[in-house]
């Protein structure tokens, strides 16, 4: 019933984009979105839809499912296309009836912009589909430890993080299960009105925060009886390391970001 | 009724990396009154398959018939069937949610959308059922109950939906001995009195002994065997491979055995093995008086 989420689900394979240090993944991704948008003309953009192939098929995700991250947000870059092309005035003026005057500005616009969003979503699907959960916090807590100077709780922040990631996966199967138990008694989620709906959720509701709260306090007791107290002097079991590869990936990223800001320098206006 | 499964294979995950084979290619039908008993090691398909017999998973390919009628077909009313055929989840307990036990066992009835008396009466025998007291425990919070009470609760739920067939997924997991009993008993007198058909999934050995009138060992999604208790439980070898174990009497009765006592091969309930072990202490007795008798001296 719930297994067609996809935006932040890790693909477990392994490969070199897969082994890659996250703390620096998550950089390659900052300096990847930075790129998307420093990008303004045909050739950056080609260069970061040759990138995202590029690290596509390096990660060994089918590409299919990169472009699935992107199903939910189709309505607000098929949005965006649409009001980039109406609302943008210009010179060149391509079509013209009633009230609608499309420009090849506008056209132009529509595109970068809808492309924009398509690799500023695929970019960062790239990140979570290669990167497991824990993983992730891993990199944001170390990226964030610098900050615990001014009192920053980083530990604990990606502590919760963890948390909350790692009990997303048990809580769905719950809601799964709780969902077929409910209407194996005749329940039904399906049709109706709103309030009526709404209603029906109840059964699978209050079961569902039983058990969540039951599953915190349990967490909370079995972290305590292992003597955890947050952050202050604990080691870790898997010590994050940066490899030469981390580094080749690093040159490849800021490489695409150098290309991408030369380009749009020297050849801006001279395609468009 | 009966329910009868064609060709059935579930696939989770098609397409992904995380594709795997829960079931493949099952044909089985469980008759009329019977009580079935599913086991088979962890992960070879056993919730799987209960969770098709009323249509809450669609099968990758193949079919299940109720009553000759196409569960998956276009135009079939896969509620109202439903309503026939009763699932207990394994550990029912986390599903309850109402404020008090009557109310939590009336949402079933409520769904069929049957009368208030109809509801009422209904909450009275499902109780009446699982042994639970209705002056006792009707207007008490199913929060506030012990594990075994609660999952009999939970029982009482679909009980109280009065379907042909009730289909239990290791309905005593996690149970003390005593909570374990009660709710064996109870389906025990469920299925003599109510005629209810039972399709009940266990790694028990001991429990399947008890109340089975045939058996289906599966293993990695394939039935494995099948027949009364008596001819799979003799096949201990058969069990063995499956990641399974035979009841504690059958494998007593095989130690014996070896150790050259003259006991029958299919032993596997308590009350036959004890009349056997009696006859031959008898016997042997006999034996000894007469040998005694006999004696030159």
């Amino acid at each position: 019933m719930l297994n067609n989420i996809t935006m932040g689900q890790y693909y477990p394979v392994d490969s070199t984009v897969h082994r890659l240090d996250p703390r620096m993944k998550l950089i390659l991704t900052i300096i990847f979105i930075v790129a998307v948008f420093m990008s303004h003309s045909f050739v950056g953009y080609i260069l970061l839809l040759g990138f995202l192939f590029f690290a596509c098929k390096m990660s060994k995700v089918p590409f299919k499912l990169l472009l699935k991250g992107l199903r939910p947000l189709r309505m607000i870059i098929i949005l965006t296309f649409l009001l980039n092309l109406f609302f943008t005035s210009g010179e060149d003026l391509w079509v013209s009836f009633w009230i609608v005057r499309i420009y090849r500005e506008g056209f132009m616009q529509a595109v970068f912009y809808s492309l924009r969003l398509i690799f500023l979503v695929a970019g960062t699907s790239l990140l979570t589909l290669t990167t497991s959960p824990v993983a992730l916090s891993d990199g944001i807590e170390m990226l964030m430890s610098p900050l615990k100077k001014i009192h920053f709780p980083a530990h604990e922040l990606a502590m919760m993080m963890t948390i909350a990631l790692r009990f997303i996966p048990t809580l769905l199967e719950e809601t799964d299960k709780i969902m077929k138990a409910q209407t194996a008694r005749g329940a039904d989620f399906e049709s109706g009105n709103l309030l009526v709906r709404a209603k029906a959720m109840v059964p699978l509701l209050v079961p569902l925060f039983v058990s969540a709260f039951r599953r915190a306090g349990d967490l909370a007791m079995a972290m305590e009886s292992r003597c955890y107290h947050g952050g202050e002097g604990r080691t870790r079991l898997r010590v994050l390391k940066t490899t030469r590869n981390d580094w080749i990936a690093l040159g490849i990223v800021t490489l695409l970001l150098a290309l991408i800001i030369l380009e749009g320098i020297y050849l801006k206006g001279v395609l468009f | 009724m009966s329910i009868e499964i064609r060709n059935l294979t579930h696939t989770y995950s098609e397409g992904t990396a995380m594709r795997t084979v829960a079931l493949e290619d099952v044909c089985m039908t469980i008759e009329d009154g019977e009580f079935l008993g599913i086991i088979g090691h962890t992960g070879s398909g056993k919730s799987t398959l209960v969770q098709h017999l009323n249509g809450l998973l669609k099968p990758t390919s193949g079919q299940v018939f109720i009553d000759g009628e196409d569960l998956n077909g276009e135009h079939v009313n896969r509620r109202a069937l439903r309503q026939r055929i009763g699932l207990v989840f394994q550990y029912p307990e986390y599903q309850l949610f109402e404020e008090t036990v009557a109310k939590d066992i009336a949402f079933g009835p409520k769904n069929q959308g049957l009368s208030k008396e109809d509801i009422d009466e209904r909450v009275r025998y499902a109780m009446d059922c699982v042994h639970l007291d209705y002056q006792k425990y009707s207007e008490r919070s199913p929060f506030e109950l012990s594990g075994g009470q609660m999952r009999r609760v939970a029982i009482a739920g679909v009980i109280a939906m009065r379907p042909s067939v009730l289909i239990l997924d290791e309905p005593t997991a996690g149970l003390d001995p005593r909570g374990r009993d009660r709710i064996l008993s109870m389906l025990e007198q469920l299925h003599a009195e109510q005629h209810t058909t039972i399709v009940m999934v266990s790694h028990s050995m001991d429990d399947m002994a008890r109340l089975a009138t045939r058996l289906i060992v599966m293993a990695e999604g394939k039935i494995l065997a099948t027949g009364t208790p008596r001819e799979i439980f003799s096949q201990e070898k058969m069990m063995m491979s499956a990641g399974l174990g035979v009841p504690q009497v059958a494998s007593l009765c095989s130690t014996l055995r070896a150790k050259g006592f003259d006991l029958p091969p299919d032993l596997y309930r308590p009350e036959e093995l004890k009349e056997h072990i009696l006859q031959l202490w008898k016997n042997k007795n006999k034996m000894n008086l007469s040998g005694k008798e006999g004696s030159p001296c």
